[in-house]
């Protein structure tokens, strides 16, 4: 219990190294799920073009 | 350089690469993470608040980094009009932003109870700042026209003119007198931080290019995608 105690304390500078890992986790994760469902959400969309439309993707162009 | 201009080819090559990244991004970041806050020892001087620099610095690496990958994207978009390459500079720009901002504010996080103030209007930080303002600039000229190649195109120019900025950033330290201290990693003689600290630093770097790899890929997909959107739409307007 001390041992926990003790690393969560981290020297007593813990108000300055748990929010700054957390805050990192905060920002970085969010991009990382905005980014993902707009991937998702976007290709999806796509995907769901009638097949004529879908022969307009960019897949043979330069 | 055609060759890869292909979305077809990128969304194949994307389809291995991004399993990959994101399976190398769990692996460094899970033992990055227990290296830098359980295994590796406080700092002598510094005591826990050291750890900080197990993000603050693989953000602020790879705040450059992106950068730099956007800069080389706008003149190959300039030069060649290679459409992948401008696709890849607009993905990257909020990525970078965001490595710049967790570089920015974890460092003001470091800075408060190692230099007594959460800010200084040094050079070091001064220049980030900077680019953190040309990230959201060319965030913002991108979108700021009806015409997405105009867009592209402005941004491309500001992406290249502010990348004076990256030699500044990285050399701030040598040429001014700065609060922040000099490099201790990537400087000639070799890194002098002991390998129990320099170890989980590596290994958070390499998750941290991971994250980048990975969501770059994301948010390139994402707008291959709404590109197909936008031409389907504009096919059936015609027809």
């Amino acid at each position: 219990m001390d041992a926990i105690a003790t690393f969560l304390s981290m020297g007593g500078y813990w108000p300055y190294v748990w929010p700054a890992f957390a805050l990192t986790a905060a920002v970085l994760g969010g991009l990382w799920l905005v980014s993902w469902r707009a991937m998702k959400t976007r290709e999806a969309e796509a995907d769901a073009l009638p097949s004529r439309r879908r022969d307009a993707r960019p897949e043979t162009s330069p | 350089m055609q060759r890869f201009a292909n979305p077809g080819k990128f969304l194949r090559l994307a389809a291995v690469v991004q399993p990959v990244a994101i399976t190398v991004l769990a692996m460094s970041l899970v033992l990055g993470l227990i290296l830098g806050l359980v295994v590796a020892p406080p700092d002598y001087q510094q005591g826990d608040t050291v750890r900080i620099m197990y993000v603050h610095v693989p953000a602020a690496w790879m705040a450059l980094f992106v950068y730099t990958v956007m800069a080389v994207a706008s003149a190959v978009t300039l030069i060649w009009r290679h459409p992948l390459a401008e696709i890849a500079a607009r993905a990257s720009a909020p990525i970078g932003a965001c490595f710049t901002f967790v570089a920015l504010a974890t460092g003001s996080l470091w800075g408060k109870p190692m230099w007594g103030t959460w800010w200084v209007w040094d050079a070091r930080l001064t220049s980030v700042l900077v680019l953190f303002f040309l990230y959201v600039g060319y965030i913002a000229l991108a979108n700021a026209f009806d015409d997405e190649e105009r867009g592209g195109r402005a941004a491309s120019i500001l992406a290249l003119v502010g990348f004076v900025n990256v030699p500044i950033i990285k050399f701030s330290v040598d040429w001014w007198n700065t609060l922040h201290q000099p490099a201790s990693v990537l400087k000639i003689g070799g890194p002098a931080i002991d390998a129990s600290m320099l170890w989980p630093l590596l290994l958070m770097a390499v998750a941290f290019k991971a994250f980048y790899v990975a969501v770059l890929i994301m948010r390139m997909r994402a707008e291959l995608a709404e590109r197909r959107l936008r031409v389907a739409t504009l096919a059936g307007a015609q027809g």
